[in-house]
């Protein structure tokens, strides 16, 4: 395997540092170091960061091979800078076995461009009905803890206790799809002044609210753990706030585009802005940026959802929800946070790294410290790059980003899973018969 | 004026041009129907997704007195689905030649796509796109109110000072939304007059007056009140419905003859039809002497002749009287 030595890398943006990787791990820190044998890479005023790791995110396989496969929307995720994926488990079939999940696993390994973590479901077929075989999924090689009707709310509140309490026993979560279905029947986008003129039909900041406050308090009614998927409103930081004042296990997730963007862009009925939940108001993209400063939320995970252009090129009620956002992510959380003060470095590398990775319970191997001996799993970023979004030029086999046209700060230049380069120059590393 | 998509893209100046050509249109007719050459050669294609005769016939008459070829290209499609790509009937359309495109659809925005997606290069004009807007409804609404309300020699008149309340499902209205639009553009002051559950969240917003009771409006002085159609169907819709009976709406925002009988002595009914007739409004109201509905409709073909001579002739007006 060859070496690298990271030049004058600054770990988490401190003082620069040169990074020797062999192995797979991190063999020495410090400034001076030999590059003998080594394949230097420039990092000078570059910010390294443990791999980052994505909560939440579709790859669409199998099912949907027409808009990802595990193979490109895992390239796009090392490109994005992440060495983890967890997959949402709202693919055809459902992943709510252990089948299923095996599959996805070793489809994410035969890729080898990030370690893929499945999401069981928590209801066979995302019904809402009865409990999946958590347990099989749990006991299966892809050691499933992240469970997940994602797409669906787990709506039913006895179905959300025993799902809650029955992963106790595996150290689970289960993570909630807050969205109040009665309140959300045909909902177009945010419901306020920009819906009421439009004439799409709303989705309220309640039907999110709603279901979060009872969740929490369901969590804590039988001591588990919670986890609330893209909270999007400032109702929502209100009461995972309250909710962790109080001593109950709840963490939550922001993705970029609620950091970042708001319903007046529904305005042109341009589709690539539909998304679920959706882009709400100014006032709540406040609150969610100063809710993950002071770690109310804990952490940020791209929803990524592609969809082919003939599910976007249409009518606004017809169109499919959802954007693409791994490639984007790491510079809409560094405009967003870092540029505004709201977040430093550390602060990126915990809400896009650290956390992730305990709530995943993979911390084991991701969200590592940048110390000797660690495993290599990292993120070189250069903070001062600027670059124009443009879809086609992007991994990820869909072209729906919400960030067509936009300048957008920072570009991932090497990532490493566990020594390897995975992104070299800005540029993919096709691996040979990789298996990680 | 390169698309008509909204009333609320209308300057107070556009509004009034349009109302005026209208006008002058209108004229030309006189008794015996007159066809005019303004439009020999240009192609008019009435889109529409959604049923709806009698918006789409008063379209045609328009087109045809103007002389264009009409093409009706009824893309009915169950509801919102794929399969039905407005796309391909957009490139279709195209290459057909179609100088004008009339679309009516059930999702809002479809005219804006439309227009703005580069699939065609022909003016697009919206007859009604979801709960969105209905501009030419708003035209011929402030056409109508202008010939009964202001002075002997309306044209170049705006609705200055006018007061009109609108009545009804203001939610699912694409009516409403057009003609609170326009009326404010035109200095009209609008009140709209609904159950809460059938105001959007939002209405606040508005450059308009809310009221939940009818009676209260009315004993201000209104010099027009618009009745809205309430859809039957949004008494059995989720939750139980917007209103708790039928009864019980007519009772509370009907307008029926005690509440015609409120109305100042000047003051006209307005209604977009098709009516519920014993709903929203009584026969009494419907067939009264106040009621301006049945001319509504006449007014609607003048409207729609000046907006595709607007858009198609480009204005000149030496092509009209
Ligand atoms: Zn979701």
């Amino acid at each position: 395997m060859t070496e690298y030595l990271l030049r004058g890398a600054r770990p988490l943006g401190g003082e620069p540092v040169d990074v020797r990787i062999s192995g797979g791990v991190i063999v020495a820190l410090g400034t001076g170091l030999s590059d003998d044998g080594a394949h230097v890479v420039d990092a000078q005023d570059h910010v390294l960061l443990p791999g980052l790791v994505d909560l939440h995110t579709h790859l669409r396989e199998p099912g949907r091979e027409d808009a990802e496969t595990v193979a490109s929307g895992t390239r796009a995720a090392a490109l994005g800078g992440f060495t983890a994926v967890h997959a949402m488990a709202n693919t055809n079939p459902v992943a709510d076995t252990a089948g299923v999940v095996e599959q996805v696993f070793h489809l994410g390994r035969r890729a080898g461009w990030v370690d893929v973590f499945p999401v069981g479901a928590v209801s066979i077929g995302l019904e809402g009905e009865r409990l999946a075989e958590l347990g099989a999924m749990a006991d299966s090689e892809a050691r499933v803890r992240v469970f997940s009707d994602d797409g669906k709310c787990v709506w039913d509140p006895v179905l959300m206790r025993r799902a809650l309490e029955y992963v106790k026993a595996f150290d689970g979560v289960i993570a909630q799809h807050a969205q109040e279905p009665r309140l959300t029947e045909h909902a177009q986008m945010h419901e306020g002044v920009v819906s009421a003129q439009i004439g799409l039909a709303g989705w309220p900041a309640v039907a999110e609210e709603a279901i979060i406050a009872r969740d929490v308090l369901l969590a804590e009614h039988v001591g588990s753990r919670l986890h609330v998927c893209h909270l999007s409103t400032a109702g929502s930081v209100e009461i995972v706030r309250w909710a962790k004042g109080r001593g109950i296990d709840v963490t939550a997730e922001v993705t970029p585009h609620h950091l970042l963007l708001t319903d007046e862009l529904a305005r042109g009925y341009d589709a690539r802005f539909k998304v679920n939940p959706p882009l709400r108001t100014q006032a709540d993209v406040e609150a969610v940026r100063a809710g993950l400063a002071d770690g109310t939320i804990d952490i940020v995970a791209t929803d990524h959802a592609p969809h082919p252009v003939e599910d976007k090129d249409c009518e606004w009620a017809a169109a499919a929800f959802g954007m693409t956002g791994r490639e984007t992510a790491l510079s809409v959380v560094q405009h967003a946070m870092v540029e505004t003060g709201l977040l430093d470095w550390e602060g990126v590398a915990r809400v896009l790294s650290t956390a992730p990775a305990r709530i995943g319970r993979v911390e084991d191997r991701h969200g590592r410290p940048i110390a000797v001996g660690e495993p290599a799993t990292l993120t070189l970023v250069d903070p001062a790059a600027r670059r124009t979004v443009d879809p086609r030029t992007q991994a990820t086999a869909s072209p729906n980003t919400p960030y067509f046209d936009r300048e957008l700060p920072g570009r991932v230049v090497a990532t490493f899973l566990r020594g390897r380069p995975t992104v070299l120059d800005g540029a993919p590393v096709e691996q040979e018969g990789a298996s990680a | 004026m390169e698309h008509l998509l909204s009333a609320g893209d209308l300057s107070r100046t556009d509004a009034v041009r349009i109302l005026d050509t209208a006008a002058e249109l209108a004229a030309t007719q006189g008794r015996e129907i007159k066809k005019l050459p303004t439009l020999r050669g240009r192609t008019v294609v009435n889109l529409f997704f959604e049923d709806s005769t009698r918006t789409r016939i008063s379209f045609e008459t328009a087109a045809k007195r103007l002389s264009a070829d009409v093409i009706n290209f009824a893309a009915k499609g169950s509801s919102v689905s794929k399969g039905e790509s407005l796309k391909d009937t957009a490139l279709t359309l195209q290459a057909m030649g179609a100088d004008a495109v009339v679309i009516r659809h059930h999702a809002s925005g479809a005219p804006h796509l439309l227009a703005s997606s580069g699939w065609l290069q022909a003016a697009v004009v919206n007859a009604g796109d979801g709960t969105h807007q209905h501009p030419t409804q708003a035209l011929l609404d402030a056409y109508t109110l202008r010939r009964h309300l202001v002075g002997p020699q309306p044209l170049g008149q705006d609705l200055a000072g006018l007061r009109v309340a609108i009545v009804g499902d203001v939610l699912h209205s694409r009516v409403a939304r057009s003609n609170v639009d326009l009326l404010h553009t035109l200095g009209a002051r609008v009140t709209l007059v609904a159950p809460p559950t059938l105001l959007p969240v939002g209405v606040e917003t508005w450059p308009c007056e809310v009221s939940y009771h009818l009676d209260e409006v009315l004993a201000q002085g209104l010099d027009a009140v618009m009745m809205l159609r309430v859809q039957r169907e949004r008494m059995s819709s989720a939750g139980g419905g917007f209103f708790p009976s039928p009864l019980e709406y007519s009772r509370r925002y009907g307008l029926d003859a005690r509440r015609l009988a409120a109305l100042p002595s000047h003051a006209v009914v307005l209604h977009p039809g098709p009516m519920n007739r014993g709903l929203e409004i009584s026969a009494t109201a419907a067939d009264s002497s106040r009621s301006v509905i049945v001319e509504q409709v006449a007014n609607g073909v003048a409207v729609r002749m000046a907006v595709l001579y607007l858009l198609l002739a480009g204005g000149r007006r030496e092509d009209v009287s």
